[in-house]
Order: C-alpha cells, then sequence, then structure tokens
C-alpha cells in the first residue's frame, strides 16, 4: 500500500510539473506581455513601460522566465493582483481558498452520499415508476443551467421566503461589533467540520463490519451526539452568532451544489450496480437465504461502490466547474469567485493564480480518491 | 490490399449481404433504443428545438420584417416600453433593447446546435485517433498519451474556458475547437482507447498486419470502423457539454459572440431584471428553459444510446 502510495504521489508531482508548464506557455503563448494590458493607456510614459518590462522579467529569455514563473509558483509567489492591488495573489487565495474548501467538500460528500443511496434503489427497482422519475429529475438536475438554478433557489429561498440572506458571506449588520474577524472563526469552523468528519469517518470504519441493523443504529446514534456536542460548545463559546451567520449563508449555495451534481453519483451507481447484479456471488448470497437488504448494501452495493470512486475524478471536474458558476451566483467570496472576477476585469496575475490553486487541488483530490480506492479495493494492494 | 479475384456479381451480393446486417441490427437497435423510453423523450425535444432553428430564416423572409425582428439589431416600434409582456405579434415578449425573444431563442438555437455539432466532430475525430494510436501503438506512444488525457479529464472544463478567455477573444468557433480539443483527448480518446484495446487484439487486425496492410491502413480501415458506434455514443455527451459551457461563458460575459441563449440571460442580468422573476418571466425562462432542456435531451440520448451499445446494461 505504501510504494502504492509513494508511485502515485510521484505520479502527482510529474502532472504538477506538466500542468505548471501548460498554464506558462498558456499565458505567453499570447500575442504581448503584461505591459500590453497598459499599451492603451496615453498617461504612461514609454520609460515606465520599459521599467515595467524589465520589472516583470517579459524582456529575458523565454527558458529563463519558464524557470522563474517555476521557482515562483512552487514558492507560493504568484505576484500581485492587479484589480486588488497592493495585495498579492498568495495572500488572496489563502483568504478564499477555505471558503471554497468548506462549500466545496460539505456538498461533494452530501452529494456522494445522496448520489450512492438513492443509484443503490433506482438499480434495485429497475423499470419501476421510481426508476424513471429519478432518472429524468437527476439529468435534469445535472444538466441544469446552473446560473439559472442558482436563481431560482435565491429567488423562491431567499427573495420570497425570506428564510436565508440573499447572497455574500456574511451580514454586516451582526458583525459590526463582533469579538473576532469573520477569517479566524471560518477556521475555528473549518477544524470543527474536519473534526466532525474524522468521527463520522471513524463510526462507518468501526461499524462496517457489523450487523445491518445494529451498525445503522450506533452509526446514526454516535454522529447524532458528538453533533450535539459540536453544537453545545459553539453556543457556549460566545461567538456562537457570528458562526450561526455564516452557516446561514452558506446553506443555500450548498444545497444547489449538492442538488445539480448528486445525480452524477446517482446514475453511475445505478450503471455499476446493474453490472454487479449479474455476478455468480450475488445469486449465491440470495441463495444461502440473505435478506434483500443484505443483498443489496453489502453484496452489490459494496463492489458497486469501486467503479463510482474511480470516476470520482470525473465529478470533481463537474463538482469544481459547478462550484465556480455558483459562487459568483451566490456572491460566496471563494476561489470560483475570484477566478470568474479576476477574469471579467482583466486581473491575469490573479486569474492564473487562482488557476493553478484549482489545478493543485484537483490534483490532491486525485490523490485522496486514489488512496480511497487503495482501501477499498483489496486487489490494488500489491 | 490483396487483389480481389472474386467476379463482380459476387461483390455485389456481398454489399447486399453486409447492408442486410446492417439493416438488421439497426432494427434490433431501434427496439433496444425503444425500449429504454428516456431517449425518446430526448429525441422529441432535440428535434422541436431543430423545427425551430429551421423555422427562423423561413419566418424572417417570409412573415416578420427584419427591422422588428432581428434578433440582434432589430427594435419592436410596434410596442410603447420595453421589456413588452407577451403579446399575439411577440408570443414571448421582447427584451429589455427591445428585441423579439421568440426570435432570438429560435436564431440561438441554430447556433447550440452548429456549435453543439462541431465541438462534437472534433471531439470524435480527435478521441478516435487518439484512442485509436494509444491502443494500436502501445508502449511511449500509449504512456503520454494517457497522461495527457489524465491532465485533461482531472481539470475542470468551464475553469479552463473561463481562463482562456480572458487570454484571448473566444467565439463560436474557438469554442467549439476547445471543447473539442479538451474532451478529445481526455475523457472521450480514454473511453475509446479501451474500446481500441479490444479491436486490436482480434485476429483480422494480424490478418491485415501479415498480408501487408500499411499501419495508417489498419487504424484507419479496420480500427477506427469498429470505434464508431461508442464514439456516436460520446458525441452526444460533448454536445450537451458545449451548450452548456457556452451559455455559461455567455451568461458571464465572456464570450465574443452576437447572440445566444447565454447571452439573453446575460443581457437580463445587466439591465436589472434578473430577480424579477415573477413579472419578467419572459426575460429569464425561455432562454434558461431551452438550455436546460436541450442539454438534458442529449444527455438522455446518450445514456439511452449507452444501454443500447453496452450490452452488460441490458435487461437479463
Amino acid at each position: 500500500m505504501a510504494a502504492y502510495i509513494a508511485k502515485r504521489v510521484l505520479q502527482i508531482v510529474l502532472t504538477l510539473f506538466v500542468f505548471l508548464t501548460i498554464v506558462f506557455f498558456l499565458v505567453n503563448a499570447q500575442p504581448g506581455d503584461i505591459s500590453r494590458l497598459y499599451a492603451l493607456d496615453p498617461n504612461l510614459p514609454p520609460e515606465t513601460r520599459a521599467q515595467m518590462q524589465e520589472l516583470f522579467g517579459v524582456n529575458e529569455p523565454l527558458w529563463k522566465q519558464y524557470l522563474v514563473h517555476l521557482k515562483n509558483t512552487l514558492t507560493g509567489d504568484l505576484g500581485v493582483s492587479f484589480s486588488l492591488y497592493p495585495r498579492t495573489v498568495a495572500d488572496v487565495i489563502k483568504e478564499r481558498l477555505p471558503r471554497t474548501l468548506v462549500l466545496f467538500l460539505t456538498a461533494t460528500v452530501v452529494s456522494f452520499y445522496l448520489g450512492f443511496g438513492l443509484g443503490k434503489i433506482i438499480a434495485w427497482r429497475r423499470g419501476g415508476w421510481v426508476e424513471y422519475t429519478s432518472t429524468l429529475g437527476g439529468v435534469t438536475l445535472y444538466t441544469v443551467f446552473t446560473p439559472w438554478f442558482g436563481l431560482m433557489m435565491i429567488w423562491l429561498f431567499a427573495f420570497k421566503a425570506g428564510w436565508f440572506p440573499i447572497g455574500k458571506f456574511l451580514d454586516p449588520v451582526v458583525w459590526q461589533d463582533a469579538p473576532s474577524d469573520a477569517n479566524s472563526i471560518f477556521n475555528l469552523m473549518l477544524a470543527t467540520a474536519v473534526i466532525l468528519s474524522v468521527i463520522v469517518f471513524g463510526v462507518f470504519l468501526v461499524t462496517s463490519k457489523r450487523r445491518l441493523g445494529m451498525a445503522r443504529v450506533l452509526q446514526v446514534g454516535s454522529i447524532a451526539v458528538s453533533v450535539l456536542i459540536v453544537v453545545g460548545v459553539w453556543l457556549s463559546s460566545g461567538v456562537g452568532y457570528l458562526a450561526w451567520d455564516i452557516v446561514k449563508h452558506m446553506v443555500l449555495p450548498i444545497a444547489t451544489l449538492t442538488l445539480i451534481s448528486f445525480a452524477g453519483t446517482m446514475l453511475l451507481t445505478r450503471n455499476s450496480m446493474l453490472e454487479v447484479i449479474r455476478e455468480d456471488y450475488v445469486l449465491a448470497a440470495r441463495a444461502k437465504g440473505l435478506p434483500e437488504k443484505a443483498v443489496r448494501d453489502r453484496h452489490v452495493a459494496r463492489n458497486a461502490l469501486l467503479p463510482v470512486v474511480t470516476s470520482f475524478v470525473f465529478s470533481l471536474a463537474f463538482a469544481i466547474d459547478g462550484g465556480v458558476i455558483i459562487e459568483s451566483i451566490f456572491s460566496w467570496p471563494g476561489m470560483g469567485q475570484t477566478l470568474v472576477a479576476a477574469t471579467v476585469s482583466e486581473d491575469l496575475p490573479l486569474a492564473v493564480g487562482t488557476f493553478v490553486f484549482v489545478g493543485l487541488f484537483v490534483l490532491l483530490a486525485h490523490l485522496a480518491a486514489d488512496i480511497l480506492y487503495a482501501y477499498l479495493d483489496p486487489r490494488v494492494r500489491y | 490490399m490483396v487483389v480481389d479475384s472474386a467476379p463482380v456479381a459476387d461483390a455485389r451480393s456481398l454489399w447486399r449481404v453486409r447492408l442486410g446486417l446492417a439493416g438488421r441490427s439497426l432494427k434490433q437497435n431501434w427496439s433496444l433504443f425503444l425500449q429504454t423510453r428516456i431517449g425518446i423523450l430526448g429525441l422529441v425535444i432535440i428535434c422541436l428545438y431543430m423545427l425551430l432553428a429551421l423555422a427562423h430564416p423561413i419566418l424572417m423572409n417570409t412573415v416578420w420584417d427584419e427591422r422588428i425582428y432581428d434578433p440582434v439589431i432589430g427594435f419592436a416600434f410596434d410596442e410603447t416600453e420595453q421589456p413588452a409582456p407577451p403579446s399575439l405579434s411577440h408570443p414571448l415578449g421582447t427584451d429589455p433593447l427591445g428585441r423579439d425573444i421568440l426570435s432570438q431563442l429560435m436564431f440561438s438555437a441554430r447556433s447550440e446546435f452548429l456549435l453543439g455539432l462541431l465541438a462534437a466532430v472534433v471531439t470524435v475525430c480527435i478521441g478516435t485517433m487518439v484512442g485509436a494510436t494509444a491502443a494500436y501503438f502501445g508502449g511511449l506512444v500509449d504512456m503520454l498519451l494517457m497522461r495527457l488525457a489524465d491532465i485533461m479529464i482531472m481539470m475542470p472544463g468551464i475553469s479552463i474556458l473561463i481562463v482562456l478567455s480572458a487570454l484571448m477573444e473566444v467565439g463560436h468557433l474557438e469554442l467549439a475547437l476547445l471543447i473539442g480539443i479538451l474532451s478529445g483527448f481526455g475523457g472521450t480518446g480514454v473511453v475509446l482507447k479501451s474500446q481500441a484495446l479490444s479491436v486490436v487484439v482480434k485476429p483480422y487486425i494480424e490478418a491485415a498486419r501479415t498480408s501487408g496492410g500499411g499501419t495508417l491502413h489498419i487504424i484507419l480501415v479496420h480500427v477506427v470502423p469498429n470505434l464508431l458506434p461508442l464514439s456516436f455514443l460520446y458525441m452526444m455527451f460533448t454536445v450537451t457539454s458545449a451548450i452548456f459551457s457556452e451559455a455559461v461563458l455567455s451568461f458571464l460575459g465572456l464570450l465574443d459572440v452576437r447572440m445566444s441563449w447565454g447571452l439573453m440571460i446575460h443581457t437580463t442580468e445587466s439591465a436589472g431584471y434578473l430577480l424579477q422573476v415573477g413579472e419578467y418571466w419572459w426575460l429569464i425562462f425561455p432562454a434558461s428553459l431551452s438550455i436546460t432542456l436541450l442539454c438534458s435531451s442529449f444527455y438522455l440520448l446518450g445514456r439511452s444510446l449507452d444501454e443500447v451499445v453496452n450490452p452488460r446494461l441490458r435487461r437479463i
């Protein structure tokens, strides 16, 4: 297993190298250089432009620029943002990355769980109305025009019903005389979420070998208890109302992202289940007289899980794209919204820097999926 | 090629047999396709939009006055205020700039189809060649192409297109080419390679090689035709992603296009009608629903073709 992971890490590093090279040549394949952005500015004297070219190093030979680009990217120096001057790109990303991570990871985990559960059910009841309605509904949500869907969610639940705030990250009125700033509160929330997910994962790990009904009771029970403890700690901390404000802003974007991405997992699980159902060991499990639910969950679904995890990489790219769109619709100040805003305002360093980070994130998630796969499928442990 | 010594009559009957076989498999596949039901729904919606797209030039030349109904530069002089609600002369109302929504919708449908078709054709051409080459040669070529595919699959397409639109002018043609390259070297290439792997080990490939067939000849004549059913299936998914990407990018105002469904919503947004869904529904719903419907239809069609092509998904 360790050798397998080491091999994957090596591959990921190589891929990262190729990715950075592609980004560099994409940017450099464009006519002109960064000082061209100011070429139409009549107030800019030629000396200043020459100075700028020297400052950005664009008059150096290409291979030298490439080496500098690699070195800078790897040391986290991504330049200065044009539109948010004088903040550096790295600083902007450091602030916004956690916000995206929370949005994205929550939605991915929930939609994976939801999609897998629903996929199991519709594969088991093939041909019934349940299958047709969920396939149709799922595909419609999967291919829905995301900006419009986000807009409908805002209009329905925030504008008409008034249950949630309309976009943005927090409500300035609530935060007027808050004891601490939003970023530190948010990082605390992030830490809580990580601890909670470790607990949930541990519970599933421990109970997965138990009998089905017993496992369900243990899982639900221990998760409920840990959630209660976390809520209690936050309530007694005195900054609970601030966290609640952020949570309120988070619900709608997360729900939207979950709704558009669960169908991918669902449809894939269905197909994967239909292929596994034909295996002999399923027939054997039935012949042993196991209850239908045990056959479905323990024999078919467990093996149908493998291709679903493999294709996680596909759904990852899909969810990131969905996240980018949803962040800009909900004005959620994360990486996606930064990417779009930087592109619209022609803030090249920020756009490229954000994109590099999105790529890095995808690579890491890919690695995580590989490790998960190695854990789930004993055959890859060589 | 081996010189064919068979008489002409034999060659003709060979073609008759081939046609008969093709006809029979078509009939069989059609009945499988009918069984999936969802595919029919998709096909019907696609045909409906095709009719809309085809009707637009006819209407422009006969009934509709060009000055009023032009999708880009027309102005509805017959309405007192813009955006005007639906009426008899403008069945879906007008947009904030006084242009007829139905005309824009129908005009854009044509460019969406062209975009989807072009992207799909580029994808399939690249994907088939990548798959066939990687499977046929194996080794270093295979490794390089597949590692490249890994990067392409992992990278979120819309984010790449957003960054690219910052670097250059992207119109419909460039978008179709970019999507074709991304998907052809990426996911489609990988799937087609796995199919090609099962083709290159067939005896007839060995036979073609021993009878002196060149590499290019074997790939083009013996491998690629066997990949076509699967690539046709992946064309459907490419069309979905092409239409979707176009809509998102032009909604964000990043595309250099004259008129499209995404741009219609962009116009609505920049005029400030985006949250007045109830009062100005005709500014938002026709375009958004069209994008959603057409994307889902191609996706449903692709899925049901998948059930036709993939025997493991068939009912026992």
